[in-house]
């Protein structure tokens, strides 16, 4: 089987060579589920149709998304006389242009581009890598997507793929473990336990079977970076679990993937497959001895199966409801056996550990965060998508350099990392190194990585009322501090949201997070708080403004705003007053519009449809009609 | 109603740990999961029903009503609230005359809310069966309603 593989690998990176260096034109364009939501397939079809009535030979590759979501779908052309160029935002109608433009006339269109892809220069093109979108990104376990066919197994293997399983193979389980000890890797989708530490409880205690298990259920609303990795790199995901199966001696793994990702689902049951065929899972992996197979579980919609325990139980076909511990599951996991359970992203991290050694993997990073982190950066930020950075990266820098900055000239307001479970970081603290200990040290967690920005638009209350909903929602009832706590904290702050809060619901909010905190049984109840925590430590102020003012500053809680009709801009156009579906407006042709609170519903219609020219609507803080 | 679950039985042998799969797979060829059906799949894995049943309800993709023809998830994530998810969803009701967790009388539309559906740098988004619908704002909703209507 070695020698097969090893042939297999000489065969790829002879043809990943030819690929780039035959004259025939390469088309790669992004079709993850980012790219396809933006319209890539219909991309495609339209590349095609282009290429075929012109004569055209060329190569159209579907690769996994490069993060740059904002400018999907992604098409790079290499043609034979010119570097790689990409182009952001092709639609199906820009395609005929742009291919004219560079196929036919041999002219790369600028006005479409977002650079070179590749070092290469060309006269008039940034080069994209050193646009600052990327030039501060370290790509290791993002390297491979965008660039790969994820559904070809020799793709994976032209860029060295495996090697770090042949490595492990070579050095022996203890080793494996030792190295990755020595990387300082720690576990990517939560509390940043280290990876290493865990595998050897497991390693160490005696049982017939033992298992590893993937959480893949990417449940942080706000997160992403699993499903961009499935679906663009699924063969790093199978390499690390392999690698982690044999320092663990378990001879099964199963993938726990949520069923809301068909995409990143159907790669991994194409990769696994693949990978049986070459003899990579099986009984005596490439002749080492070691028996190991992949399985893969469809997660059904549970938050709390992220918990170790909830994902162990909903494995056995149980309710995803979790368990005290200890035992941990390193010691008494799934079926009573010992089990690990390793994120996507560390696993992956582990193939490149083997591949590059420990003293590469650490080389960035901080001293207690080595390494890089993948981070959705998402919400009111220019360049949303997924990056990837070294670990200690100050927030600042991630939000106003990689991801630059906030659109439509607003102002900053707060950034939220760690979804449901993290808390929220204002202006004065945005020089916070993301590391785990650092944002622990401000009240917020690392998470899996999701990083939501906010911008004076976004009105603080209501984003912790939104956190709590989802924590309510998702507690799985066992226990009552989370079950009862969480519906409790969403009471109050739905009656702040709706102006009939009191200023004691402060204090009592204070209580009950201290309370759910201390009282809960797993990790979802114990950080369910930190949204409210966090806001009532930084933005207080917004909670008095809904309390005391009855006002919502940031002009988001229906309750405590009106609107209003700037009787010197009117022109009394009528538009608004045909679109209000409550006929809350008064006035005639040319005669100033009116809008009777009483009536008036704040579905904002007439704030829409006034012409963007006259713009007499305004919305203000503060109800004009009392709030009984 | 005659429900035939021989096909989704043969790819398992009846164990407690394959009940997750087995009403995933009930659910794909019946559409949601109806009564008959609950009680097939309690006696296949010889476990009483009440716990089938404690078992689906704790799920939230599973479905005790028929899904319309078209479904509609409306992304409910961080990303899309920042964005404007909520006066999205005003415009999918208003448009489909639905509420939330409801299937239109004439079974063409049903419509739901997830907590996340991944796509969150294209924020506000939703899903109608498995395609996503990206940025997406009252305007959009209104002109993709009125094309399947």
């Amino acid at each position: 089987m070695q020698v097969k593989l090893d042939a297999l690998i000489e065969k790829s990176k002879i043809e990943w060579a030819n690929l780039y260096s035959s004259k025939k034109t390469v088309i790669l364009v992004g079709t993850a589920t980012c790219g396809r939501s933006a319209g890539a397939l219909d991309t495609i079809n339209a590349i095609e149709n282009f290429t075929n009535s012109n004569g055209i030979e060329c190569e159209i590759i579907e690769v996994g998304c490069i993060g740059l979501c904002y400018a999907e779908p992604l098409v790079v052309i290499y043609s034979e006389d010119k570097p790689g160029v990409c182009y952001g935002e092709v639609d199906e109608k820009k395609v005929k242009t742009i291919l004219k433009a560079h196929l036919i006339d041999h002219n790369p269109m600028q006005k479409y581009s977002l650079g070179t892809f590749g070092d290469e220069k060309v006269e008039g093109f940034p080069v994209l890598f050193n646009e600052p979108v990327l030039k501060y990104q370290v790509r290791r376990a993002l390297a491979k997507c965008g660039i790969i066919d994820p559904t070809k197994l020799e793709h994976y293997l032209s860029f060295g793929g495996y090697e770090g399983l042949k490595n492990a193979f070579e050095i022996g389980p203890e080793k494996v473990i030792e190295t990755v000890k020595d990387s300082g890797l720690r576990g990517r989708g939560g509390a940043g336990f280290p990876t290493w530490r865990k595998w050897q409880f497991c390693h160490d205690s005696d049982s017939d079977q033992k298992y590893l298990i993937c959480n893949a259920d990417e449940g942080d609303p706000g997160a992403f970076m699993n499903r961009a990795l499935l679906e663009g790199d699924p063969h790093a995901l199978l390499e690390g679990m392999i690698i982690s199966g044999y320092a663990l001696g378990a001879s099964t793994g199963y993938i726990y993937c949520r069923a809301e990702y068909p995409l990143a689902l159907e790669r991994l049951h194409l990769s696994i497959e693949q990978a049986k065929d070459i003899g990579l899972l099986g009984s005596n992996i490439l002749d080492s001895g070691f028996d190991f197979n992949i399985k893969i579980k469809e997660g059904a919609g549970a938050f709390v199966c992220g918990e170790e325990t909830a994902l162990i139980a909903s494995i056995e076909g149980y309710r995803g409801m979790p368990r005290p511990r200890p035992p941990f599951p390193a010691v008494k996991g799934l079926w009573g056996k010992p089990t690990i359970i390793n994120n996507v992203e560390s696993l992956a991290c582990v193939s490149l550990i083997l591949k590059n050694g420990a003293e590469w993997f650490s080389e960035v990073g901080t001293e207690s965060s080595t390494g890089t982190k993948t981070i959705a950066l998402v919400g009111k930020i220019k360049n949303t998508g997924l990056v990837e950075v070294p670990l200690g990266t100050t927030l600042e820098d991630l939000v106003f350099k990689v991801g630059g900055g906030i659109p439509n000239g607003k102002k900053f307001k707060a950034v939220q990392t760690g979804g449901p479970s993290g808390g929220c970081v204002p202006l004065e603290l945005l020089n916070t190194p993301v590391d785990y200990d650092s944002l622990n040290s401000v009240g917020t967690i690392m998470g899996s990585g999701g990083v939501v920005v906010m911008d004076e638009d976004t009105c603080m209350v209501d984003f912790a009322r939104f956190f709590l909903d989802f924590a309510e929602k998702e507690s799985c009832g066992k226990c009552v501090p989370c079950r009862l706590g969480t519906k409790q904290m969403l009471d109050i702050l739905e009656d702040i949201v709706n102006g009939k809060g009191k200023i004691e619901d402060i204090k009592l909010l204070e209580d009950l997070s201290e309370g759910i905190i201390s009282g809960s049984l797993c990790g979802l109840g114990q950080t369910a708080p930190n949204p409210v925590k966090t806001t009532l430590k930084y933005f207080r102020e917004e909670y008095e403004a809904h309390i005391i003012d009855k006002k919502c500053p940031s002009k988001v809680c229906k309750e405590l705003i009106h609107y209003w009709i700037d009787p010197e801009l009117c022109v009394g156009c009528r538009v608004c007053l045909g679109s209000c579906p409550g006929g809350a407006i008064t006035g005639d042709v040319k005669v100033v519009h009116v809008i009777n609170d009483n009536l008036c519903t704040k579905c904002g219609m007439c704030y829409e449809v006034c012409p963007p020219k006259i713009d007499a609507i305004e919305i203000i803080p503060g109800s004009s009609v009392r709030v009984v | 109603m005659q429900i035939d679950l021989e096909s989704v039985f043969s790819g398992y042998s009846g164990k407690r740990e394959e009940i997750i799969p087995i009403l995933q797979d009930a659910q794909e060829k019946l559409n949601y999961l109806p009564k008959e059906a609950m009680r097939k799949i309690a006696k296949f894995v010889r476990v009483p029903e009440s716990s089938v049943y404690a078992i689906a309800t704790f799920y939230a993709q599973f479905r005790f009503k028929p899904m319309g023809k078209n479904h509609v998830m409306v992304c409910r994530g961080t990303a899309c609230h920042v964005n404007g998810a909520t006066r999205v969803l005003e415009e999918v009701e208003e448009q489909l005359g639905i509420s939330e967790g409801e299937t239109r009388e004439d079974m063409e539309y049903s419509l739901e809310t997830v907590a996340c559906i991944g796509a969150c740098s294209l924020a506000p988004c939703m899903m109608i069966n498995k395609d996503v619908e990206a940025k997406i704002n009252k305007k959009k909703v209104a002109k993709i309603f009125s094309q399947g209507n």
